[in-house]
């Protein structure tokens, strides 16, 4: 089932009475989400991505702006009317029924001809709780059970009125670091086999990468970027998709494009073409580096962290926005962790401009 | 016993010595007197221990009139009240506007002097050479005969004694019914409603369940509340509660202390352990049917 987005916006009535300014949580949101794909909204706290989880859901009436389900406008329809799955952020199990009873909830609902006998029900729930690897608990309480267990109750208990769609709002933020990777792999083998068209919110952009098929980055209520992850990692359309994706995290230069050439401080680094005389910033991936004896760009080595694989020279700069500039070399290359500079070429396709005011990425080509 | 502890101990004794001098001493006292037969509070003498005054109390009939009243008492009023207390608390969690005001409204009764509300109650229901009372006035308009409320017939004092009843436990019932609804997660709805769930099925599947620890806490206090029943009958019915044929169990006790028929401890402490024994029943089946019911 796809779900297309048309111009949807939410605005709620300020919170503080004198400014009477609303708030725009949603801004003019068109996108479709391709069928049996798994989408990840990702964006910092208070971008709206919650917000416009629930108004796919129907939890929230946008202020404008429709939502279709395949052909289907559902704008006005209720959830239940939606044939939604929502897994809540912390799973919204009910604490007083076992997990079978947790399961089967969704399915006692069902009324007229849809209506299932007992049997019917339980074998419904056995079959999601395969699903999710949970036979073996039905008779247990959600208390009884850990963090990851109670996710995966909580998916099966979505999945199990087999829904068009399933929403999951930050499905991974209460799992311990180990759970999370483990769990995100487990959402990505479900939806796999069921198919099921499925957005999750997120703002852990490790996450949203590692398992979504499309990523949609947002910012305070407006989308910065949609595609496919390494597309956006690869071609930010501005600085703060570049900040927002990759760990460690990008690095932030001040610098000038002028006479054909990228200044950081008095280095020059890159020749450039197509791009005018201005103040820019520029932003290196931190694999963007390589080290060179007689490297351009000049850095004041702090430490070198060993990573088995790779090595990660950590070093300061002047013009740098960061407090370290973080590099990830090849562990093959050696760098003496006594040195006092460490100098480096960059690699053309790891480096980004954006405009310093307007934070936009300026296109160049390099020689 | 090392220091730290003695010193814990040393805290705890101005508690301890009050709890002992004027809780389990009187406790034990009331045990002790109820099984001395013949017991006279000025020689402070008695002939004999025995079951005598468990015997006498339960072979007068005043106080088998007790029994009974307190018992319709509780079996109408704690089902009711609960019931009601609850209805109100999702009405009044359900609405937006003038919540505030209907909380302070229903919360009322709870700060009134009971004395001053049973008068209240006597304008509403006594019969006077001059007046019907209000009650009586509307049943008039309906074509019905007026009933004496407080000095007729057994059940038309019963009705109002358990009205009153009803009506003063009501608001502490809804205080904690309104906070208990308030405390349940908006989470649990919204997943319910995601779910295609009906209203009721989310009200006695979720809710329900949810804020049974309340209720069942509510249940509990209610009965030993309503067991305990005295001074809604006196300020309906006066202190002659036995010839009103409207005495309660700590009514009866009361008379036996203090009443004109007083001066009788071993009677009274008899009938106080009677009562302490049909409270301690009735709980531990509150608690027994909780164990099934309630989900904490």
């Amino acid at each position: 089932m796809k779900i297309v987005l048309q111009n949807l916006t939410k605005k709620f009535p300020s919170r503080n009475k004198k400014s009477r300014e609303e708030v725009i949580a949603v801004n003019d949101f068109t996108f479709e989400i391709p069928d049996g794909k798994l989408i990840g909204l990702l964006g910092p706290s208070g971008c709206g991505k919650s917000t416009a989880l629930n108004l796919i859901c129907g939890l929230q009436k946008p202020t404008s702006g429709r939502i279709f389900f395949g052909e289907d406008d559902v704008t006005d329809l209720p959830p239940e009317h939606r044939g939604v799955g929502l897994v809540f952020q912390n799973y919204a199990l009910y604490p007083h029924l076992t997990v079978l009873k947790n399961i089967t909830f969704p399915l006692e609902n069902l009324r007229g001809a849809d209506k299932l006998s007992r049997e019917e029900m339980e074998k419904r729930a056995y079959e999601a709780a395969k699903l999710v690897q949970l036979e073996g608990l039905m008779d247990r309480k959600p208390s009884e059970l850990s963090g990851g267990q109670q996710q995966r109750v909580a998916i099966a208990r979505a999945l199990v009125k087999q829904p068009r769609v399933l929403l999951l709002d930050e499905p991974l933020s209460n799992l311990d670091a180990r759970l999370r990777l483990q769990t995100r792999e487990e959402i990505r083998r479900i939806q796999r086999q069921t198919q099921v068209t499925t957005v999750f919110v997120t703002h852990d952009q490790e996450e949203a990468m590692s398992i979504s098929d499309r990523i949609v980055v947002m910012k305070d209520g407006v989308v910065q970027q949609i595609g496919k992850p390494q597309e956006v990692y690869d071609d930010p359309v501005n600085l703060f998709v570049a900040k927002f994706l990759g760990t460690p995290p990008i690095n932030i230069f001040r610098g000038r494009a002028a006479d054909g050439q990228l200044f950081i401080g008095q280095e020059a680094i890159l020749p450039l073409q197509g791009v005018s005389d201005q103040e820019v910033i520029v932003g290196i991936r931190p694999e963007g580096f390589i080290l060179q004896e007689d490297g351009p760009l000049t850095c004041k080595l702090s430490r070198v962290e060993v990573m088995g694989r790779d090595i990660s020279v950590v070093s300061t700069h002047s013009c740098s926005e960061n407090a370290v500039i973080r590099s990830i070399i090849n562990a093959e290359n050696a760098v003496d962790p006594e040195a006092e500079n460490v100098r480096f070429a960059v690699k053309p396709h790891k480096l980004y401009l954006f405009g310093s005011e307007t934070g936009e990425r300026i296109l160049f080509t390099a020689e | 016993m090392d220091n730290k502890n003695r010193k814990g101990w040393l805290y705890l004794l101005p508690a301890f010595l009050f709890l002992g001098v004027f809780m389990i001493y009187p406790l034990i006292d009331v045990f002790v007197y109820s099984f001395e037969e013949g017991y006279n509070s000025a020689s402070q003498t008695f002939f004999g221990i025995g079951l005598y005054n468990y015997s006498y109390v339960l072979h007068d009939p005043y106080f088998l009139q007790a029994v009974k009243n307190t018992l319709i008492l509780v079996i109408i009023t704690v089902p009711l009240s609960t019931g009601l207390a609850l209805l109100i608390s999702v009405a009044l969690s359900s609405i937006q506007k003038l919540r505030e005001l209907f909380q302070t409204v229903y919360f009322l009764p709870y700060v009134t002097n009971t004395l001053a509300v049973g008068l209240v109650f006597m304008i509403l229901f006594k019969k006077t050479a001059y007046s019907d009372g209000l009650v009586n006035l509307l049943i008039q308009c309906f074509g019905g005969s007026s009933v004496d409320f407080i000095d007729g017939p057994y059940w038309a004092k019963m009705f109002v004694l358990c009205f009153y009843t009803i009506w003063v436990v009501m608001p502490f019932k809804i205080l904690i019914l309104t906070s208990a609804l308030a405390s349940v997660n908006q989470i649990y709805y919204n997943a319910a409603r995601v779910d295609g769930t009906p209203k009721w099925r989310i009200f006695t599947r979720i809710t329900l369940p949810m804020i049974s620890p309340m209720i069942f806490y509510l249940v509990i206090t209610g009965f030993i509340g309503a067991f305990k029943a005295y001074s809604d009958a006196v300020a309906l019915f006066g202190t002659d509660l036995n010839a009103a044929e409207m005495n309660t169990i700590v009514g009866y006790v009361y008379d036996m202390l203090y009443g004109d028929s007083g001066g009788y401890p071993s009677y009274a402490s008899a009938a106080a352990i009677i009562l302490f024994a049909i409270v301690l029943t009735i709980t531990c089946i509150n608690l027994l049917v909780s164990k099934k019911h309630v989900h904490y």
